[in-house]
């Protein structure tokens, strides 16, 4: 995670432009997009020979995860499901990036966030369901923020190191979300699975129409398209840059770097925090433990392969949603135990930072500069 | 009537027996990552090398019918794992906590993968050494029913202590981890020193994890782990990089860990999910005292990248 990652309008800027040939213009986009994909590439050679070990066919298992991914419109809907807790999950690894900070509780804060909006949605049964939902959503965000903006905090003012604080935040935060599911707000009624009561069909946010592919979606690419804004169009995002690139130069000129840490912290929490919300609303109508599915931690994945650039986090989550989505026809059609995306995403994440040292290293990139 | 003639002293006693037994995780761990750390690197990749070490153990240990060959083999992947790591982070750029995030997913993913004919089976145990031969009261017995590996855990505590301060070995792991430029100078290859410190790192998390799935809770499945070997991560800070230091924290970490199923034996059954987060919150809790913005902890080695 160098922290180099600036963005193709300042590199253009940065450069004098004498003689904008096409690979200086667009050479460093180009590196952002190539290195990456040949990262997954190599991944994916990988994991074929490693199924082939077990002896399965390789080309029988990538026809069947495009199939399962993006082979069929049902498997696109399946897809993008999936992809849009992603989205929210990756955002709370990719907005303290920008800091410099390595968060990994994004999972802590879905299942808080998730707990929160549940809790609020219980206790609000007379309101209409649009006052209800947008209830949820507030509770969401606030309780997942709070809950990063705690570790942080603990960066800030006691020195802890945010990446295991955060971590630890995860196993705790299921600790609370097992403890009320299992006894205060336990349905009487859930008997081999402890959950809450259900928050009522009429709560439910629902689908984008004409598909099975509920409003998460267009709440993720909001609040990715939102963070991109932010992080790269104003002022607040340019000031947390430097602080992320140079801690100390950010001190001098004077930027409130505790102040910069605790928002974007909220920020991240926030959106995992609307992941969690977006569970309860569009898919589970309760909260229990399957809500812990990982989404927080394939989050981790995505914002890495998107190299923390918000915008870049759309497409990568759908790709990962996709490798997620296929994972039941791997376990059907080859037998593969459902773990095989785990090991995948594994991979993929090894080649990715493995990758990082490719940077600047392409030789056909480099232009004439 | 053994269970009422000690009454309420069931819960010390079974976390005074827990704390033996869960504790030797977090030791093995926690030995591992000091020495991985002392070079320079920090490995969080403990808690999916943990995982594996698990899974691998029970594999072996079923196959052949032999625990210690298990024990062997988590080793083996363990420090394969390791040299995996380190193998990464010595290219250019690569910054080692995100390697360690990518090995932790890795690790459980693979082991769940590999593991999953393995949850049927019952594999060949650890044995235990019976120190409570002397006692009539079965409570007792059973907390003193001790792991030959909790024993060689504690032994590599002292040993390490003093091979740090003395040997060749443990000098040039400090330099490696104090100033990297020293090192080079000297004319050692840094890159070198932090492979093997990692390797015998991951060796060690790989035996705690045959401690899993062998003895305690001594079984293969996929919540056999849940995050100890984060924890030890974060132990090893707050024992300031300090091998015996690591051995007393890892004792009252199993101690807090036990507390629940304690208090669930004696028929306490609320809160016991909040009990079994009990190492987390104190690990937390621990961090948040003995850390400080203003300065860098003593004892940290001024090459590792968590201490900046």
């Amino acid at each position: 995670m160098t922290t180099e990652a600036a963005d193709p309008v300042e590199a253009v800027a940065v450069s004098p432009a004498a003689d904008p040939g096409f690979l200086q213009r667009y050479g460093t986009t180009i590196e952002y997009i190539l290195i990456p994909g040949a990262a997954l590439v190599g991944a994916l050679a990988v994991f074929g020979i490693f199924v082939a070990l077990f002896g399965k066919n390789p080309l029988d298992l990538y026809f069947y995860m495009y199939q399962g991914a993006f082979g069929t419109w049902f498997s696109w809907q399946n897809t993008l499901t999936r992809a849009a807790p992603l989205i929210l999950t990756a955002l709370c690894t990719a907005l303290p990036a920008q800091l410099g900070m390595v968060i990994i509780g994004g999972e802590g804060a879905l299942l808080i966030g998730a707990l929160s909006a549940t809790s609020i949605a219980l206790a609000m049964p007379w309101a209409s369901p649009l006052v209800v939902q947008i209830a949820m959503v507030c509770a969401g965000v606030v309780g997942g923020g709070l809950w990063i903006t705690l570790a942080g905090a603990l960066r800030q003012y006691r020195g802890v190191n945010e990446t295991i604080s955060s971590l630890l935040l995860v196993y705790i935060g299921l600790a609370i979300l097992n403890h009320l599911v299992e006894g205060a707000m336990r349905d009487p009624s859930s008997l081999n699975k402890p959950s809450t009561r259900e928050i009522g069909a009429a709560n439910m946010i629902g689908s984008i129409p004409g598909t099975d592919v509920h409003w998460g979606l267009v709440f993720g690419m909001v609040a990715a398209l939102a963070s991109y804004i932010l992080i790269y169009h104003t002022v607040f995002g340019f000031a947390a840059r430097v602080a992320g690139g140079n801690i100390r130069a950010a001190r001098i000129v004077g930027l409130g770097v505790g102040k910069l840490i605790m928002t974007i912290c909220f920020l991240a929490g926030g959106a995992a925090g609307l992941a969690g919300m977006i569970e309860v609303a569009a898919v589970q109508g309760r909260t229990n433990a399957n809500l812990a599915a990982g989404y927080g931690f394939t989050g981790i994945l995505v914002a890495f392969l998107a190299r923390q650039n918000p915008l870049a986090i759309i497409p990568v989550a759908i790709l990962l949603g996709g490798i997620s989505a296929s994972g039941g026809l791997l376990q059907r059609r080859l037998g593969l135990p459902d773990a095989s995306v785990l090991v995948l995403q594994g991979i993929i994440f090894v080649f990715v930072l493995a990758s990082d040292a490719l940077y600047g290293r392409v030789g056909f990139l480099k232009g004439k500069s | 009537m053994a269970d009422g003639s000690i009454g309420l002293w069931t819960v010390p006693l079974a976390v005074f027996g827990g704390a033996i037994r869960v504790s030797t995780p977090f030791l093995f761990v926690s030995l591992g990552e000091c020495i991985t750390e002392r070079s320079g690197r920090i490995n969080l990749g403990l808690e999916g090398t943990l995982i594996m070490g698990a899974m691998s153990a029970y594999g072996i240990s079923y196959l052949s019918g032999s625990p210690w060959l298990g024990v062997l083999a988590a080793g083996i992947t363990g420090a394969l794992l390791g040299a995996l790591h380190a193998g990464i982070c010595s290219l250019p750029r690569v910054n080692d906590i995100a390697v360690g995030i990518a090995l932790m997913l890795f690790g459980t993913g693979l082991a769940f993968y590999l593991g999953k004919p393995l949850i049927e089976p019952t594999a060949a145990r650890l044995p235990a050494i019976d120190f409570g031969w002397w006692s009539d009261i079965p409570q007792v017995r059973a907390a003193l029913r001790i792991n030959v590996l909790f024993l060689i855990g504690v032994a590599i505590a002292p040993i390490l202590f003093w091979a740090f301060r003395t040997t060749r070995w443990g000098l040039l792991i400090r330099t490696a981890g104090e100033s990297s430029d020293a090192a080079r100078a000297m004319g050692y290859s840094v890159l070198w020193i932090r492979l093997r410190a990692t390797m015998v790192g991951g060796f060690l998390a790989g035996i705690g994890g045959s401690f899993l799935s062998l003895f305690y809770p001594g079984s293969w499945n996929e919540g056999l782990s849940s995050g100890q070997g984060i924890t030890a991560v974060a132990l090893v800070i707050f024992a300031r990089w300090d091998p015996m230091l690591c051995l007393w924290a890892s004792l009252a970490f199993g101690g807090a860990a036990a507390l629940g199923p304690a208090l669930q034996s004696v028929g306490v059954t609320s809160g016991y999910h909040l009990f079994n987060a009990a190492p987390y919150i104190l690990t937390l809790a621990i961090m948040i005292i003995t850390c400080s913005p203003k300065r860098t902890l003593t004892g940290a080695p001024a090459e590792l990248s968590i201490t900046r």
